[in-house]
């Protein structure tokens, strides 16, 4: 994935916001990623059925009025399912989005601030980290502390570090040279304050932009992890771990399959038009008319 | 330029070296003793014990890892516990089907993706790019392994044009690429769509330059300027994707082979996590990551080849 840091001129947040506003891809990303966002949110007070409870009597069954969504091979309501597995997706890829950039910020911002060998360190540090596929690494991660939800927080989580280290680097670096820094620093301010008061809110919507784009890849990881057995355990619900569970059955119920892969790719898609029409709004080049 | 090469050069010897620190490393910390895993929970503590020695487990861990790249570099990456072959045997046997597949992966994304790229940025902004731009969008959020179950019920169980899975081995050929067209499609699409979508900002930020305006103002058809003069300009930030999507083919045949039940390097390394089979694991993870740094640093290359300015700065 690229990361691009654009070299942006600081505004106020209402501008930029009305700006996406008027983009229908930002529109459209933002109904998608909170209509998911809600379903996560209901899921956690009520759910049609209860997903722990099977009824073999009435497995694989096709939409109705009582499952909206049909039933699996254990009986249990796919709708309840998917809300439960939103709630899990979400929360996996927020709580890694959050690790990546609770220590990959101070990280980049740190490295612009001081530079020499303490940025040479970092950015070697990260070479080591990329040259790793993140997928191959979170499955050992998974498999060296056992499957689980936690753990697979921690591993796509480790993976977002050095993305949001280089973006708050690669967006802080755009930053120091400019005037009003000279200014602050001419008033006596030290890197830690700069950094803090003057850097990070400008680079604030780059942040969320490259926050948005690992949100979808950690949605994304989240579900591959759980189709390998290596998420969420049951009875608690995952999108990846039903379209494992749909697999062997595709042939006689294709929606066991179709369904939950629908809820990943509207989610992801949600929130991947959601960064792009944030990203177009905060970048000026993308205002000039061609 | 020779300086150039020789600088990215160690820097990836570095960043390799510092992978097989961290790559031995975490393996060390992993539960459960190989030779425990090897001869059973009935076994003794004595049988246990020797066949720790065999294995060299009972010698020091900086030891042993200073042996392990030792062999590293003479090619020698030690025995798997559980097949009782030497790894790089393995490692052989299985790329015989994983690194067709990348490929075949990589040209099929590519083949797609440049084409698209190019149309929809020379119709920037009409309903043609919309739809490309948006195809692509969805094309990026596709789980590969949920675009193979669809593909496997559609080719496989529908039209019964392809198998399902399994992979006949390459003594029959037209059989064994037959088994690797489902599995290739479903890495390449989704790449496909990444890709496209930088080839295509890639050209549009190339058309606006002044030299297409002064090749069009020669009077050179509109089809030679795009492919010949803009599309070769607009290459680079497209390298860079195609050396960064090998890292993500490398680690997607991961779940598609499982997807699909190839004997591929993605499964093997799979099962030998589940197996403890740490010295498959080390072996597989570090080729792997030398693989792409490699891939970074000749892509690295190419870039200084094709753009002097790249070779000086940051």
């Amino acid at each position: 994935m690229t990361i691009e840091t654009p070299i942006f001129t600081p505004e106020p947040e209402k501008h930029v916001l009305r700006r996406a506003l008027s983009r229908p891809s930002f529109v459209i990303g933002l109904a998608i990623t909170l209509a998911v966002a809600v379903m996560a949110l209901v899921s956690l007070f009520w759910t049609p059925y209860d997903v722990t409870r099977v009824a073999v009597a009435g497995r694989i069954q096709g939409f109705s009025w009582a499952h909206p969504l049909g039933t699996d091979h254990l009986g249990r309501d796919i709708l309840s399912m998917i809300m439960l597995g939103a709630r899990n997706s979400i929360a996996v890829a927020l709580v890694a989005v959050g690790i990546g950039m609770g220590i990959g910020v101070p990280l980049g911002l740190w490295a612009a601030a001081k530079g020499g060998w303490m940025d040479e360190v970092l950015m070697r540090a990260n070479d080591v980290i990329f040259a790793f596929p993140s997928l191959l690494s979170a499955v050992m991660i998974t498999a060296i502390f056992g499957p689980g939800a936690v753990n697979a927080i921690i591993a796509i989580g480790i993976f977002n570090v050095p993305v949001f280290a280089r973006v708050a680097r690669g967006g802080a670096l755009a930053i120091w040279p400019r005037e009003f820094i000279l200014a602050a620093r001419a008033s006596g301010k030290d890197g830690l304050k700069i950094s803090i008061e003057h850097i990070l809110p400008n680079i604030a919507n780059l942040l969320l932009v490259q926050a948005t784009i690992q949100f979808a890849l950690g949605i994304l990881a989240e579900a591959g992890l759980s189709y390998l057995g290596l998420g969420a355990q049951p009875p608690m619900p995952s999108w990846g771990r039903m379209l494992f569970d749909a697999q062997t059955r595709i042939a006689i119920a294709p929606h066991l399959a179709i369904i939950p892969g629908m809820a990943i790719v509207l989610t992801v898609l949600g929130l991947n038009l959601l960064g792009d029409g944030l990203r177009d709004a905060i970048d000026p080049r993308q205002r000039r008319p061609r | 330029m020779a300086s150039y090469v020789t600088k990215r050069l160690s820097i990836g010897l570095v960043t390799l070296l510092l992978a097989s620190v961290v790559v031995f490393a975490v393996l060390e910390i992993l539960p459960g003793d190989p030779a425990r895993i090897m001869l059973g929970m009935n076994a003794s503590p004595e049988t246990v014990a020797t066949l720790r020695q065999e294995m060299g487990l009972d010698q020091p861990a900086p030891l042993r890892y200073l042996d392990w790249l030792g062999g590293l570099v003479t090619g020698d990456l030690g025995r798997s516990y559980t097949y009782s072959t030497p790894v790089i045997e393995l490692v052989r046997e299985r790329l015989a089907v994983s690194l067709p597949l990348a490929l075949i992966s990589l040209f099929l994304s590519t083949a797609v993706a440049i084409p698209v790229g190019v149309f929809a940025a020379s119709r920037s902004g009409k309903l043609s790019d919309t739809i490309a731009m948006g195809t692509a969008q969805i094309g990026i959020a596709l789980p590969n392994f949920w675009l193979a179950l669809l593909l496997v019920y559609v080719f496989a169980v529908g039209l019964q044009w392809l198998p399902s899975g399994g992979f006949p081995g390459w003594s029959n050929p037209l059989q064994a690429i037959k088994a690797l067209i489902l599995p290739a499609i479903s890495l390449a699409l989704p790449q496909a769509a990444i890709l496209a979508r930088v080839t295509r900002s890639a050209m549009i930020e190339t058309l606006g330059e002044d030299f297409i305006r002064t090749a069009r103002a020669k009077g050179l058809p509109r089809r030679k300027v795009l492919w010949r003069h803009a599309l070769r300009n607009a290459m680079i930030p497209v390298l860079t994707i195609l050396g960064l999507q090998f890292s993500f083919l490398l680690a997607g045949t991961i779940i598609i082979e499982n997807v699909f039940y190839l004997p591929g390097l993605g499964r093997l390394i799979f099962q030998a996590i589940n197996q403890r089979d740490l010295i498959v694991v080390e072996g597989v993870v570090i080729l792997l990551v030398a693989s792409v740094i490699l891939i970074n640093l000749v892509v690295d290359i190419c870039y200084a080849l094709v753009d002097p300015r790249l070779r000086t700065g940051r």
